[in-house]
């Protein structure tokens, strides 16, 4: 029992301490005298990788979910002869829920792990410690452009991931299954709000890109320098992320529907 | 200004509960070439990142041109560093970058200089080394003595005064051993450096050092000039600078009788 006790004590004082020493990390990466001019292009290189790159996945992902949502929800509204609310189910799904948490999901396992095995290989190939030598802060140089490309590609890869979600059911409802698409699109655009479902949508992604990319990071960037070490901080972005993606989800949505 | 370009103090350094260094003491005089050889894992690289301040001792000083390099903030560390270059063992070149923008990477960090002065100085550099015709390819296309070659390039970009050199003959064919010997013998020579080589290359590092350490077990065996160091009747560095199979440090791990094991 004794034994039990003391393994937890040390369990909780190591979270404890990498809760801390990432917190660190991070403001120490992002908290700094603005170099704009300096660190924009650094940015605009990795809003490409992390962004640009995650398009692929983040649009066919999407273009299929908003398929099956239209396919499922058709089949249901049919029975109570509301075929025509298909535009406000999807839409409402997407951008309130499965947007962002299917984006974030994607994101870690994209990007997130592509990220940690990037600045794993760094660390492992002495990459960021010759930086350290040529006196370049590999904080500065390696670990804030990508972090701020990852908050700022994240929201935007939602707001697509929401759209062609949109786009394919459209293409279900209305091309395949034949609902009028005068109404698909005026219910849509009657129970979407813009404050309420859409902000709300772009903060989560804002929250999401945030959180995953400071896992991917800080995974990265204190790797064991070994190909195994390098394999598992890949592996705990991707559960790491995963995870704090969908219990955010939780919490977020839990004051946005208390009246946030 | 004192003779030594770096001063270590009763150096102390544990990893965990492993001692790497026990109250180490050593003098690095300006302008000499200085090797600090030792078996492998006798924390010949630990004591370079203990010089250059990536890692912080337990205990002692390590004074850099007269200044504790531990005690300064980082903005002074960093200040520190331009005034030191160090080529690590595997290169570590910016495996995204040509190796014209490797070169190029500390003066486009550290200074505003136009462009075209920015290619003369790197094409300088490269031409140093041998390799300003290899500007534009990649760190992949290189062999592991190019991209030696091309660290050090960058390395001394800035001038520096003190130059460490990490393993730099690990691995590498005699051509290319020969051609990084010369080059840093010439480099020492002709820009004043002082320069620090860590290696187990006995002969290849012996040959233009000019006064050598050789540590093991966390403190300093032997030292000397390479005619003193190889002379040395020490049974750990006579074994250790003339490769014997056996001695001081065995050929074969602890185990019980051979005779016991094969049960006869």
């Amino acid at each position: 029992m004794i034994d039990w006790i003391e393994s937890l004590g040390r369990s909780g004082l190591l979270f404890c301490e990498r809760a801390g020493k990432s917190g660190i990390f991070l403001l120490r990466a992002v908290v700094r005298r603005p170099r704009v001019i300096r660190l924009f292009p650094l940015v605009v290189e990795q809003v490409y990788s992390v962004g640009v790159l995650s398009l692929v996945i983040i649009v066919l992902s999407s273009l299929f979910i908003g398929m099956v949502l239209a396919l499922q929800g058709y089949n249901i509204l049919e029975r109570f002869g509301a075929v025509e609310q298909l535009g406000q189910l999807v839409a409402l799904s997407v951008v309130r829920e499965l947007g962002p948490v299917i984006g974030g999901l994607l994101f870690a396992g994209r990007a997130g792990s592509a990220l940690t095995a990037e600045i794993g290989i760094m660390q492992t190939t002495e990459q960021l410690a010759s930086m350290e030598m040529m006196a370049v802060d590999p904080l500065w140089r390696v670990i804030a452009p990508r972090f701020w490309a990852g908050v700022i590609s994240m929201p935007i890869l939602i707001a697509i991931f929401c759209m062609v979600a949109v786009f394919g059911s459209y293409l279900v409802g209305v091309e395949w299954l034949g609902v009028d698409a005068g109404q698909f699109w005026s219910n849509m655009q009657a129970a979407v709000k813009f404050r309420a479902d859409v902000v709300n949508g772009i903060i989560k992604g804002l929250v999401f890109g945030m959180v995953t990319t400071w896992i991917a990071v800080y995974q990265g960037y204190y790797t064991e320098p070994t190909a195994a070490g390098i394999g598992r901080a890949t592996t705990k972005t991707v559960v790491y992320g995963s995870l704090a993606v969908l219990g955010l989800d939780f919490i977020l949505t839990s004051f946005m529907l208390g009246g946030w | 200004m004192s003779d030594n370009f770096v001063e270590i103090r009763n150096l102390c350094f544990a990893r965990g509960d492993r001692w790497i260094f026990k109250d180490v003491s050593l003098c690095i005089p300006r302008g000499k070439i200085i090797a600090i050889m030792g078996p492998s894992g006798s924390g010949k690289t630990t004591l370079l990142r203990l010089i250059s301040a990536q890692l912080y001792p337990n205990g002692g000083k390590v004074l850099v041109n007269g200044v504790d390099i531990h005690s300064l903030k980082r903005a002074e560390l960093y200040k520190m560093r331009n005034s030191m270059g160090m080529l690590f063992q595997s290169g570590a070149l910016f495996t995204s970058l040509s190796v014209f923008e490797n070169v190029a990477f500390p003066l486009r960090e550290h200074t505003k200089l136009p462009e075209d002065i920015i290619r003369n100085v790197v094409l300088m550099q490269l031409e140093a080394v041998g390799l300003r015709g290899a500007r534009d390819l990649m760190p992949n296309e290189l062999s592991g003595g190019m991209a030696r070659r091309v660290a050090l390039a960058r390395a001394l970009v800035f001038n520096p005064q003190l130059m460490m050199y990490d393993e730099p003959f690990t691995g590498q064919d005699p051509i290319t051993m020969g051609v990084l010997v010369k080059l840093i013998k010439y480099l020492n020579n002709i820009l004043g450096l002082t320069s620090v080589i860590v290696s187990h290359d006995v002969a290849e590092t012996l040959s233009i050092a000019d006064y050598a350490y050789v540590i093991a077990d966390g403190r300093i065996i032997g030292e000397g000039t390479a005619k003193q160091v190889a002379a040395e009747k020490l049974p750990f560095v006579d074994q250790f600078i003339h490769g014997y199979a056996d001695g001081p440090v065995p050929f074969h791990y602890p185990a019980k009788s051979y005779r016991e094991d094969l049960r006869l």
